[in-house]
């Protein structure tokens, strides 16, 4: 047996799919196109049944990307039953969702979820009479709590063994005839898509994009009994007949809306008085910054002090490790990469990283990212973007790999594509150490400022180039801003888990791997024949020591490995000496923009394909050299 | 008629018309707002930034672009008991 969750974002719908996969079960990401389902598989009443989580999606008759994907599950995937999870709060806009997923006729229940956050909105709903209207059974829960999920299984299943299909809802007399009419024109023309003619023939005439692109392929004579239908809907009520078709399944959802709900006077809660602070007009930029401003103090200020015992400990196993093993021999260096690959991961990364993900999850959690994105989208506007995209551009200042993933939140291809290429160019946490430990420690702390200002100005300017030159409408900021609410610890931890999962798998394997393949090239004096290849740019075109080529190419393994290795091929750890204040900010600024790491160009090929990737990190590397160019002769005029 | 990104603060107005294409006229419809239905601007971002507004419940930001392209009247909009709906959006 198979059940699909289908809901609105912000249903609780994934609660509920945690809920069954127990977090810790193994759950199946198989991604198709951009968007991935989440399938796993339960034991519910003796029988196993999989479970898949449909993406999050408003309505399928969208231009959002996500809901190509689940419609298409919906019409081409066997399943046995749709569990419908609806937010009660918002019974109205849920019903436009759940009144489309009965035109399926496939055995289907209502969630009716969250009504804890419905009661205290005042919101009462009379669960039997929705049922009745909806003609499915309806069962109440709170997923966040976990209360009513058994219910809502149990009953699932029964319902889904009895293989009842739902009656389609009744529209206005007028889109009734329409979609009649169309539905008359595809049966008598034989298309066969194995869907309800209904459900095709309100499809056309709402102009879904998934949907008809394969009836019209199959019927082209089709478009014009739409057109013609279309047409007198249009001139009947002087909209679209798009909007005459969604007006109508709105109205009916909000009728049945009025005639479940009750509604009692709620009085402001917490929740709304912090909302009037966080998002005036005033004071939401100040907060925002107060915030943000703590969120990083506390990430650096937990990594540092963990990273230094950490660091200790590596080094005591890489010294005992060389101990094992003959000097300047091949498997004291095999050895000698793998404990500087794990090291890598473990002591550099996971202290900054886990504090991370956690103050990140935080931010989510209680829906402060969106918020974010309000407030901010008018300084977006300037790079071509908007607000939404501030949401994976802040996360790349921790680190560019989950960063880049989070662009999948954004509708349009062009702004997922821009962000995902500017995000590289953030300075992610591994930067940051470089830009602190030479430019800060060396040259003083505004020295760095004004790096980051410099890599913001360099930000804008491609964003705005880019934005001009990619083809592609964005629909511009429409973002649902959820309620407030205080993040659950069980959460927090799977969430973190969740992405951490994402980095142990994909970074970390790369990493160990590339530290024992460049160790190698180390015992075959490959270092020198490198810094000789790149001596042209190291030396001719930016003036360093040729002895910065080989930590150039570490740095592509992780930025951080450029200043461990400065230190080593340089042999002293004061550079003062060895390097003048000119050289030392025309290294740091071509690390902080040049190629993004291993991992991070791993996760833009999977995002956006290798040639994408490869694109990327060619623009990355040219805005390198004439970053760093430009700081070396600005700096000798100046400086 | 006027359009929403004019409308002040906690000022209700009613949808009359979505001047552009099916992909906008989509986005707002899944989000539920609808030709007919009533909304109340919540707050309105400053230097041309976005505009919250509340609908059937839920909370919205709507960029400038958009907001502009959404025709409001405020025929019929209920005085606020506060006093005039300027008074209460000035903040007082």
């Amino acid at each position: 047996m198979r059940f699909l969750l289908a809901g609105q974002p912000n249903s609780g719908k994934s609660s509920i799919f945690n809920s069954i996969a127990g977090y810790r079960s193994a759950t199946a990401n198989f991604p198709k196109s951009s968007i991935s389902y989440t399938a796993t598989r339960a034991l519910i009443a003796g029988r196993e049944v999989e479970v898949v989580d449909l993406p999050g999606i408003y309505s399928l008759t969208s231009s959002d990307e996500a809901a190509g994907p689940a419609e298409r599950y919906l019409l081409d995937e066997p399943y046995d039953l749709i569990i419908n999870v609806v937010d009660a709060s918002r019974l109205g806009r849920s019903l436009e969702l759940t009144f489309q997923l009965l035109e399926f006729r496939r055995p289907m229940i209502v969630a009716l979820n969250m009504m804890d956050e419905a009661h205290r909105r005042g919101v009462e709903i009379d669960d039997r009479a929705l049922a009745a209207e909806l003609g499915v059974p309806v069962v109440t829960t709170v997923s966040r709590l976990g209360r009513g999920l058994k219910q809502l299984f149990r009953d699932g299943l029964r319902h889904a063994a009895a293989a009842v299909p739902p009656v389609p809802p009744t529209y206005d007399l007028e889109v009734e005839e329409a979609i009649a009419e169309v539905a008359t024109g595809l049966t008598s023309r034989a298309v066969v898509t194995g869907v309800p003619t209904r459900l095709v023939a309100a499809k056309l005439l709402e102009g879904d994009p998934h949907l008809s692109g394969r009836v019209l392929r199959a019927d082209p004579e089709i478009a014009r009994v739409v057109e013609a239908v279309g047409g007198r809907l249009e001139s009947a009520h002087g909209w679209s007949a798009d909007q005459v078709v969604s007006g109508s399944r709105h109205a009916l959802a909000h009728a049945v809306e009025d005639r479940v709900v009750t509604l009692r006077p709620a009085g402001d809660g917490w929740r709304e008085k912090a909302d009037r602070l966080l998002l005036n007009q005033w004071t939401g930029g100040p907060i925002m910054v107060l915030i943000l401003g703590g969120f990083f103090w506390l990430v650096f200020g937990i990594g540092r002090r963990v990273e230094a015992p950490l660091l200790d400990a590596f080094n005591w196993i890489q010294g005992s490790v060389a101990e094992q093993f003959p000097a300047g021999g091949l498997t004291a260096t095999l050895a000698d990469g793998l404990v500087m690959g794990l090291a890598g991961g473990v002591a550099i990364v996971l202290p900054y990283v886990i504090p991370f993900l956690i103050g990140l999850a935080i931010l989510e959690d209680t829906g402060y990212l969106p918020r974010l994105a309000y407030i901010l989208d008018s300084l977006m506007h300037h790079i071509g973007l908007h607000g939404k995209s501030v949401l994976p551009m802040i996360l790349g200042y921790g680190c560019s790999v989950p960063a880049i993933m989070a662009t999948r939140v954004l509708e349009s291809e062009k702004d997922r594509k821009i962000t995902a290429a500017l995000t590289s160019f953030i300075p992610c946490s591994a930067r940051t150490v470089v830009i602190f430990g030479l430019v800060a420690a060396f040259m003083g702390p505004l020295w760095a400022l004004a790096i980051y200002l410099v890599n913001i100005v360099v930000i804008v300017l491609l964003g705005t180039v880019m934005a001009s030159r990619m083809k592609g409408a964005s629909p511009g900021l429409v973002l649902e801003i959820p309620d407030l609410s205080l993040p659950d610890v069980k959460t927090l931890i799977a969430k973190t888990w969740l992405a951490l999962r994402e980095f142990i798998t994909i970074a970390w394997p790369l990493l160990i791997a590339s530290s024992i393949i460049l160790g190698l090239l180390e015992w075959g004096h490959g270092a020198e024949a490198v810094n000789r290849l790149l001596s042209p740019l190291t030396v001719w075109l930016l003036g360093l020591p040729a002895a910065v080529g080989m930590t150039l190419v570490f740095g592509v393994l992780r930025k951080e490995l450029t200043l461990v290795m400065l230190v080593q091929a340089l042999g002293t750890t004061d550079l003062a000496t060895v390097m003048t204040t000119q050289q030392l900010l025309t290294f740091t600024l071509f690390v902080v923009f040049y190629v993004p790491c291993i991992a991070t160009i791993a996760v833009l090929a999977r995002q956006m394909g290798w040639r994408g990737a490869l694109a990327i990190s060619g623009l990355t590397v040219t805005a390198a050299i004439v970053v760093a160019l430009a700081g070396r002769l600005l700096y000798s005029v100046f400086g | 008629m006027m359009t929403l990104d004019t409308v002040g603060v906690h000022r209700q107005a009613r949808v009359i018309m979505i001047d552009g294409g099916h992909r906008i006229r989509s986005y707002l419809n899944t989000l539920g707002i609808h030709i007919g239905d009533w909304l109340t601007v919540v707050q309105r971002a400053p230097f041309r930034g976005p505009v919250l507004v509340e609908i059937h419940g839920s909370r919205v930001a709507l960029g400038r672009g958009i907001a502009t392209k959404i025709r409001v009247d405020m025929d019929g909009v209920l005085e606020s008991l506060s006093g005039s709906t300027e008074v209460f959006g000035a903040g007082s």
